[in-house]
C-alpha cells in the first residue's frame, strides 16, 4: 500500500517536472498580441490536435497553406534553442510538444514523419555534414537512439 | 500534318485570344475582381487549388547528358531523400535511365519519375483513397491515409513509387515522410503552392546548361510548356495505356 503510495507520489512528482515550463524555451513570438496564441492558450491546451489535424487535410487535399493552424509554424514559433544554443528533440521532456505530451501520457505519431525541430535547426544538423549522402554508420545511431520506441 | 503548315499557328493565336476574351469578358459579367480566367501566378495561401491548372513537365530527351543526374541529386536534396546505405530500398522519385537502340545504337537517356496521370491507375487501387489526384493534376499520397499496401507501386506502368522500409530522422519540414508510406515525385507541390513555378530538378538542369526539362502549366496557352508541346510535340511514354501523363518527352 505504502509502496503503492510512493510509486503514485513520484509519479505525480515526475510528471509534474517533466511538464516544468522553466525548463522549456520560449516561443519566438507571439501570433497575435491578445490571444498570444493562433487561438487562446486555454483554447489551445485543449483543441490544438482538432485545429491541426483539420488543417492538415485542407493542405494536403486542397494545397491550403495558410500559417495559422500549420504545423510548421506551430514548430517554428514554440521550437527555439536553449541558452547553449540546442534545440530539443520530441524525444526529450523539454521539447515544448513532449513536455505535455509525456505528462498526459499521450503518444502521438505526428513526428515520425514530420520535422519535430525548425528548419534552420535542422539546416544547422546538415551542415556538419558535406555531402547529402550522411554517414550510414552515424544516422543508424542516431535513428535508433531517437527511435527506440518505433524500432523493429 | 499540322506542323508543316505555316498559317497553322495564326489560326491558333487567333482562336486563342477569341476565346480569352470571352473567358474575361464572363469574368467580368460575374463580379468586379473575380475573374474566371487566370494565368498561372501564385495562387493565396487561403485558396484551394482547382483545376485551371494543369501542371506537368516536358523533358528534351536530346538535351539530356547521358552521364548527368544532377536532376536526382537536385530531387534528393530538396526532398530530403537521404540514403540508409542500402540503394535497393532507397526512396527514388525520380531517375535517370539510358535506353539503347540495338539497331542504331543510339542511347537516349531521359529521366524517369511520377508521370502525373489525368486517370492515374495507382489512385484506381488504392484502398484507403490515400493516392489521389490533386485538381491541379499533381498526383499525390496523403501518407496520413497510407497504410503502406503497396498496391499503388504494383499498378503504376512507370515503377515511379518507393517504399519507406526503415524509420526516419530529420526530415525537412516541407516534405514530411516516414515508414510505413508510400511516397513518389510531388512535382515539387511544396514549391509550386509557394509560387517557385518551377521544379528542383528543372531548376537543376537548367543551371547544368542542359535544360532538358521544363515545368509548367498545360492549361496556360501562353506558358512555356504549352508553346514548345504545340510547336514540336510531344510524346507520353505508355501512352497506350490512356492514362494522358502530365509529363512529355520530346525525341524519344
Amino acid at each position: 500500500m505504502l509502496k503503492g503510495l510512493a510509486g503514485i507520489t513520484a509519479a505525480f512528482v515526475f510528471g509534474v517536472l517533466a511538464g516544468d515550463p522553466q525548463d522549456i524555451p520560449p516561443p519566438k513570438e507571439n501570433y497575435d498580441e491578445e490571444t498570444l496564441c493562433v487561438e487562446p492558450v486555454e483554447d489551445m491546451r485543449r483543441q490544438h490536435f482538432e485545429y491541426i489535424l483539420d488543417h492538415r487535410d485542407k493542405t494536403v487535399v486542397e494545397g491550403i497553406r495558410t500559417k495559422q493552424y500549420s504545423l510548421i509554424g506551430c514548430i517554428d514559433c514554440h521550437i527555439t534553442p536553449n541558452e547553449e544554443g540546442v534545440y530539443a528533440r520530441y524525444s526529450q521532456e523539454t521539447h515544448f510538444c513532449a513536455s505535455c505530451h509525456q505528462f498526459a501520457a499521450v503518444r502521438i505519431d505526428c513526428f515520425q514523419c514530420h520535422a519535430d525541430r525548425p528548419a534552420e535547426a535542422i539546416q544547422k544538423a546538415q551542415e556538419s555534414d558535406t555531402s547529402v549522402q550522411r554517414p550510414v554508420q552515424e544516422l543508424r545511431e542516431t535513428l535508433e537512439l531517437s527511435n527506440s520506441a518505433f524500432n523493429r | 500534318m499540322r506542323y508543316t503548315l505555316d498559317t497553322t499557328e495564326e489560326i491558333s493565336t487567333e482562336r486563342r485570344s477569341f476565346t480569352q476574351g470571352l473567358a474575361a469578358l464572363g469574368g467580368l459579367a460575374i463580379a468586379p475582381g473575380v475573374f474566371l480566367y487566370a494565368t498561372a501566378d501564385a495562387k493565396p495561401d487561403d485558396q484551394a487549388v482547382s483545376s485551371q491548372q494543369r501542371w506537368g513537365m516536358l523533358v528534351d530527351t536530346n538535351s539530356c547528358s547521358e552521364d548527368c543526374s544532377a536532376c536526382v541529386s537536385a530531387c534528393n536534396e530538396e526532398n530530403g531523400l537521404w540514403s540508409l546505405g542500402r540503394p535497393e530500398t532507397d526512396a527514388q522519385w525520380i531517375r535517370k535511365l539510358n535506353v539503347k537502340d540495338r539497331q542504331t545504337g543510339h542511347v537516349t537517356s531521359m529521366p524517369m519519375m511520377c508521370q502525373h496521370c489525368e486517370h492515374p491507375p495507382c489512385v484506381d487501387v488504392c484502398p484507403t483513397g490515400a493516392s489521389f489526384r490533386r485538381e491541379d493534376g499533381i498526383v499525390l499520397v496523403n501518407k496520413h491515409t497510407c497504410i503502406g499496401c503497396r498496391y499503388c507501386m504494383m499498378a503504376c506502368p512507370y515503377k515511379a513509387r518507393s517504399f519507406i522500409h526503415e524509420p526516419l530522422q530529420d526530415q525537412l519540414p516541407h516534405s514530411p515522410r516516414g515508414k510505413g508510406c508510400v511516397e513518389s515525385c510531388t512535382l515539387c507541390v511544396h514549391k509550386v503552392d509557394r509560387g517557385d513555378n518551377n521544379t528542383a530538378c528543372a531548376e537543376a538542369c537548367a543551371s547544368e546548361g542542359h535544360e532538358a526539362l521544363l515545368f509548367g502549366d498545360l492549361n496556360d496557352p501562353e506558358s512555356e510548356i504549352s508553346k514548345q508541346l504545340e510547336k514540336h510535340g510531344g510524346t507520353q511514354i505508355r501512352s497506350d495505356l490512356g492514362l494522358n501523363t502530365g509529363v512529355y518527352y520530346q525525341g524519344i
